[in-house]
């Protein structure tokens, strides 16, 4: 019974890793410049396939994955300078529409390019075998998961709670006009938010295909997961998205166990509840919304 | 993003819109479904399934278009209607117009019960809401095989001749009149309703909510009806699938209507009813075009169609025809409110 609960625990903690790494960028972005940003997903899938490209054509798992979180974080800096500025000061409309539509264009774009089917990325061997970890073997791959998000975590942790940027980054999320007026630049703070969080939806892609498997409808759906994550853990709050992140992933895989049937509509009943219970998530960054 | 100053209107509330439409303006939608249905013998399913989307369309400019509410979950609509309409046909009565007005009802309900649960809430939460009611109807409807089918999809509905008269018939002659009459019907509904105190209102709900409410506009209660509206429209537009089809598909309730109804929209052009006849008509014409060349390729022209409206053309292709008016003939004064 023991080492079947920790069996869960330990599936849900690698899958909300994964959404962790993905959701993490949306959640500051969206915190900071209140964009509804619908396209995120793309560049966790853009990630994945970079990766998967590379790791299919003979290049080592980890440097295919830092390739792909540069192409990730490359990509999101190009589209923030070029189709996102404009968007800024438009309504939430336009920001639902043109970000629905650079999913529509990846999608296309990833189907003509590798096809409709599901792409693998090739992991190295010692991650695909299982490892003894005291009461029972459990797969390498997804311990590594774990372990990847939590230096991610701590990283972030670190430099948001405890660096001069991250200092920078929270007042500009609390209130961007008077972080302006005290002569920040919050359009820069921004754009290099924007990329690292592209970054990261790229590592997450790519070491998460092996949960979240690659396809081209892979923007699309799991997005739902993804904007549940910042909003449930408040936008612009990076605790309040590791939270969310975690607990939606041993949510989620309780629920395949036990309600297989149910599972995904327990799933978003609990959400519907908890939006209307707090409309502002669990933990906001904003002192006041 | 454009804002039309109040203008007088007429007794009748015509001739007062965006753009100021002529007599020709308006005559010109309905004579082309009037001539398809003469010329087009062929596709007349086809034309039939436009002008569904159109009200489907129509529907989503009440709420999303002048008052503002930006929803991604009009979907739980339409399929709710479509359901609705085929579970009351195979169930209770094979009655079409019977089945139709118990659609509507329904979504009515269900837009009234879900707009004042979530309709307090605003931006992404409310999106996030809209979104995740699509996801649970989505999953009762796959799970719920006993009424619903599953993803089978619906079968087996069977319908009465309209009256005792009109029969629907295999090649979808009465579909396609019934649906026409129905869609003007909900247009003239929408027209009188966008063009009165009730329609003005909701233009300052959107502009501005916080000075509405300061200046006595119950904001909640005004938002609350658009939105049961604007329901029972997509209803309505649902249970038209259902019977012009005799079939509902479990897609009817993802994600992906609610997207594509919003393409349609905002293509046309938001804010001026007939924009939801261009951009259904056009994305249908796309879509035939581009799937030829790839099944693939219709998602990226949408998705590039998307962006460059949002960019370049705040009001749809209606207010690129504005544009051309307005450069060919002088004399007409810019009506766009711009």
């Amino acid at each position: 019974m023991f080492s079947f609960a920790l069996t869960i625990l330990l599936d849900g903690l690698s899958y909300g890793m994964v959404l962790f790494l993905i959701s993490v960028g949306l959640t500051i972005t969206m915190g900071l410049m209140r964009v509804v940003n619908l396209a995120h997903g793309s560049f966790a899938m853009i990630g994945g396939y970079v990766a998967g490209y590379l790791t299919q054509h003979g290049m080592n798992f980890f440097l295919a994955v830092g390739a792909a979180v540069i192409v990730s974080g490359l990509l999101g800096a190009v589209v923030e300078t070029t189709v996102y500025r404009p968007l800024y000061r438009k309504g939430e409309l336009a920001q639902v529409l043109l970000t629905i539509g650079l999913v529509f264009v990846a999608t296309a774009g990833v189907t003509e390019v590798f096809g409709a089917f599901p792409y693998n990325v090739k992991m190295p061997e010692y991650l695909t075998q299982p490892v003894d970890i005291g009461f029972r073997t459990y797969p390498a791959y997804r311990l590594f998961l774990i372990a990847v998000g939590a230096v991610v975590a701590a990283v972030l942790w670190y430099v948001i709670d405890g660096s001069i940027l991250g200092a920078r980054l929270r007042a500009a999320v609390d209130n961007a006009r008077m972080a302006r007026a005290v002569g920040m630049n919050v359009n820069v703070l921004f754009t290099g938010t924007f990329v690292v969080g592209c970054g990261l939806a790229g590592l997450g892609g790519a070491i998460g295909a092996g949960v979240m498997a690659m396809e081209p409808s892979y923007a699309l759906k799991y997005l739902r997961l993804f904007l549940i994550v910042v909003i449930v853990g408040g936008e612009g709050s990076f605790k309040g998205s590791l939270v969310a992140a975690l607990a939606l992933g041993v949510i989620d895989t309780l629920g395949k166990y036990f309600f297989s049937q149910a599972a995904s509509y327990l799933l978003y009943a609990a959400v519907f509840a908890l939006l209307l219970w707090r409309p502002q998530g669990l933990l906001p960054a904003k002192s006041a919304a | 993003m454009s804002a039309p100053t109040p203008k007088p209107t007429s007794p009748l509330g015509e001739m007062t819109g965006p753009g100021r439409f002529s007599l020709v303006g308006h005559a010109l939608p309905w004579l082309v479904i009037a001539a398809f249905y003469f010329l087009v013998d062929d596709y007349l399913g086809l034309g039939t399934q436009v002008m569904i989307w159109v009200l489907f369309a129509l529907s989503l400019d009440l709420a999303l278009g002048y008052a503002g509410i930006v929803t991604l979950g009009h979907a739980a609509f339409y399929g709710l209607g479509a359901y609705a309409a085929g579970i009351f046909s195979i169930h209770v009565s094979q009655d079409p117009i019977l089945g139709h007005f118990f659609a509507i009802g329904v979504t009515a309900l269900f837009g009234l019960l879900s707009g004042a649960l979530i309709l307090h809430t605003t931006g992404v939460t409310f999106l996030m809401l809209t979104l995740v009611i699509v996801s649970i109807m989505f999953e009762i409807g796959n799970q719920a095989r006993g009424l619903t089918g599953g993803d089978d999809g619906l079968q087996g509905i069977r319908l009465d001749p309209i009256f005792g008269v009109f029969d629907f018939d295999l090649w979808g002659h009465t579909a396609y009149i019934y649906t026409a009459v129905v869609l003007f019907i909900w247009f003239v509904i929408a027209w009188r309703l966008v063009h009165s105190p009730f329609g003005r209102s909701l233009d300052g709900i959107r502009q501005n909510a916080r000075r509405m409410r300061a200046i006595g506009t119950p904001v909640w209660w005004r938002l609350l009806a658009i939105y049961t509206i604007s329901a029972a429209m997509a209803g309505s537009a649902g249970a038209l699938s259902a019977h012009a089809t005799k079939f509902v598909g479990l897609s009817v309730l993802s994600l992906l209507t609610s997207g594509v109804v919003t393409v349609m929209l905002i293509l046309g052009g938001t804010r001026r009813l007939y924009g939801a006849f261009i951009g259904a008509a056009i994305y249908y014409i796309v879509q035939e075009w581009t799937a030829q060349i790839s099944p693939y390729f219709w998602e990226f022209v949408v998705g590039i169609m998307l962006i460059a409206t949002v960019l370049f053309l705040d009001g749809g292709l209606m207010e690129l025809g504005d544009r051309g008016a307005r450069l060919l003939g002088g004399r007409r004064r810019a009506g766009g409110g711009e």
